[in-house]
């Protein structure tokens, strides 16, 4: 009998990302809808509401293009996440790696390298249309650094509320549509569709607080705004400490539910 | 040395007593077929034996592990060739082989198991264009691929054409050869005919036979079938022994060039241990 060594968590995890990743891009469903629909949502929202508002020399378009990173991060990291594992689970994918020597942990190590992937690409074109089509300027060095945070904090809690979110759908194919019920839903009180926010009855604001979103996109404007646009934020500050604190339970509670609710198959009938 | 043994396995679906206490060994090299009409609870059987479900009741060990408990060094010793399987669409082959070798210690070259099952024209095809049987074929590759001593066979050859049912019956005869132990479960009874050491028929729940292709159910002792035309009609007996029939008739004037002896085949006696209608 052969004693060779099983391959390791972290080879099968990396191998797993690539056939992710080939798998998404030939996805002609996923590119569209998840990946290129918040540039689109940009463009026309951008290009509809470019001259309507004009405030610190900040047209509405560049408030946009910040606000719409936390709509990125929201359509690459928990709708990717959350529909793909429903996919997985109902396709048979699952069941056909639980019958191998694959660990867990690989395999969600995948999932997530496919996620950071996207994400990466996501907000880099986001941030080009901002850029070039309604000249948003690049942040300093500063500024740079909390992105990074951010943008971890943003797509680690996403992507975990998507692995604990997707042991709820009960039909893959209803999975998107499921999905996109909570991310349209918190766009609209967050900030991200609306701003400024203030605009909101005050107790949807506070709904929002509760939830990640609108601290994502908050932090995005203090990232690729001008200073002087704090006014126009719920508290007229930035908040940065209690981002990162809202972002970071988040974390926790994704954790702990994925934890709870992971599962290979649907539950015994 | 067994490589699957299980005493009073039972499994409920909610008050639905699916597995109602099999008893089951398997020895190593040994290639054993399960037989059953749809719902006999095959699939339960084998779901429970591969780690997929737990049981309700009973004891079993596959490779000396229990499979509620195997761990990644038992599933890699494992080979499981999955049912309706829509997985991998979009990757091509050759793509999903490599990548499940890569989750095996001691995998066979991709290229040589593709080739094995007969798909290397259709390597680099994506998976989501293959017909059927070709898909099915995919499923066996992923399942031969990590080197397994035991190989689950669900339904293998469901919507197979005739001669690529021939060529999977060689592929499984040759990893026989090596060595490893199969089960099986199908619908086809020529299949388990032809492939089975062993079998047992599964009907609602529990085991109603088990032995070789030749003596399950009784067969061999179940006599034959003689029928012969006499006087314009046909007439049919079932004797244990037909010689002194045949003896007797060819004394008389019975027009002996429509005589006929069968012994019953193995889906005769299946159909008459589900209690089928013939």
């Amino acid at each position: 009998m052969s004693v060779a060594a099983l391959p390791s968590a972290l080879e099968t995890g990396v191998s797993r990302s690539r056939v992710e990743i080939l798998q998404f891009v030939r996805d002609r469903t996923a590119v569209i809808f998840t990946f290129a629909f918040p540039a689109m949502l940009l463009l026309l929202f951008g290009s509809i509401f470019g001259k309507s508002f004009d405030q610190a020399g900040v047209s509405a378009s560049q408030v946009y293009a910040a606000s719409m990173i936390a709509y990125g991060i929201l359509s690459t990291a928990f709708v990717t996440m959350g529909v793909g594992l429903a996919l997985d689970r109902d396709d048979g994918t699952l069941k056909r790696l639980h019958g191998t020597p694959m660990p867990v942990a690989a395999y969600l190590l995948g999932k997530l390298i496919l996620v950071l992937v996207l994400s990466v690409a996501e907000v880099a074109v986001l941030v080009l249309v901002g850029v070039l089509i309604f000249g948003m300027t690049l942040p300093d060095a500063g500024h740079w650094l909390t992105f990074a945070w951010l943008f971890v904090l943003s797509v680690v809690a996403c992507t975990l509320l998507g692995i604990a979110v997707s042991g709820l759908v009960k039909r893959a194919r209803a999975a998107g549509a499921i999905l996109n019920v909570p991310v349209v839903f918190l766009q609209f009180i967050s900030g991200v569709f609306i701003h400024p926010i203030t605009m909101l009855p005050s107790w949807l604001v506070t709904v929002a607080s509760f939830f990640p979103v609108k601290w994502m996109a908050q932090g995005f404007r203090y990232v690729f705004l001008p200073d002087g646009m704090r006014t126009l934020e719920a508290a007229g500050q930035w908040e940065l400490g209690r981002t990162a604190m809202v972002l970071g339970a988040w974390c926790v509670i994704g954790l702990v539910l994925c934890l709870v609710t992971f599962r290979w198959t649907e539950r015994d009938r | 040395m067994t490589a699957i043994d299980v005493t009073g396995l039972r499994k409920t679906y909610r008050g639905h007593e699916a597995v109602r206490g099999i008893d089951l060994a398997v020895a190593r090299g040994e290639v054993f077929a399960l037989l059953g009409p749809n719902g006999a609870g095959k699939t339960t059987t084998v779901e429970i034996l591969e780690g997929h479900r737990r049981r309700d009741g009973g004891e079993v060990r596959v490779l000396g592990d229990d499979p509620a408990t195997g761990g990644r060094a038992w599933r890699a010793r494992i080979g499981i060739v999955l049912q309706d399987t829509e997985d991998a669409a979009d990757l091509t082959v050759r793509e999903m082989v490599r990548h499940v070798a890569g989750l095996y210690p001691d995998p066979r070259p991709a290229d040589e198991v593709i080739e094995l099952v007969g798909l290397t024209e259709k390597s680099a095809s994506r998976i989501r264009t293959l017909s059927g049987g070709q898909r099915r074929r995919v499923d066996v590759a992923l399942g031969i691929v990590g080197r397994p001593e035991l190989l689950f066979l669900d339904e293998p050859t469901t919507g197979f054409d005739p001669q690529a049912r021939r060529q999977f019956w060689d592929l499984i005869r040759a990893l026989a050869a090596e060595g490893v132990t199969i089960l099986l479960t199908t619908h086809y009874l020529d299949e388990a005919e032809a492939l089975a050491d062993r079998l047992a028929v599964l009907v609602d729940g529990r085991i109603a036979a088990e032995g070789t292709p030749a003596t399950l159910g009784g067969r061999a002792a179940a006599g034959a079938k003689v029928s012969w035309r006499e006087n314009g009609s046909t007439r049919t007996e079932w004797p244990a022994d037909p010689t002194d029939l045949i003896r007797k008739l060819v004394a008389t004037d019975a027009d002996l060039t429509s005589l006929t002896v069968t012994r019953p085949t193995l889906e005769d006696t299946y159909l008459t241990l589900i209690g089928a209608e013939k």
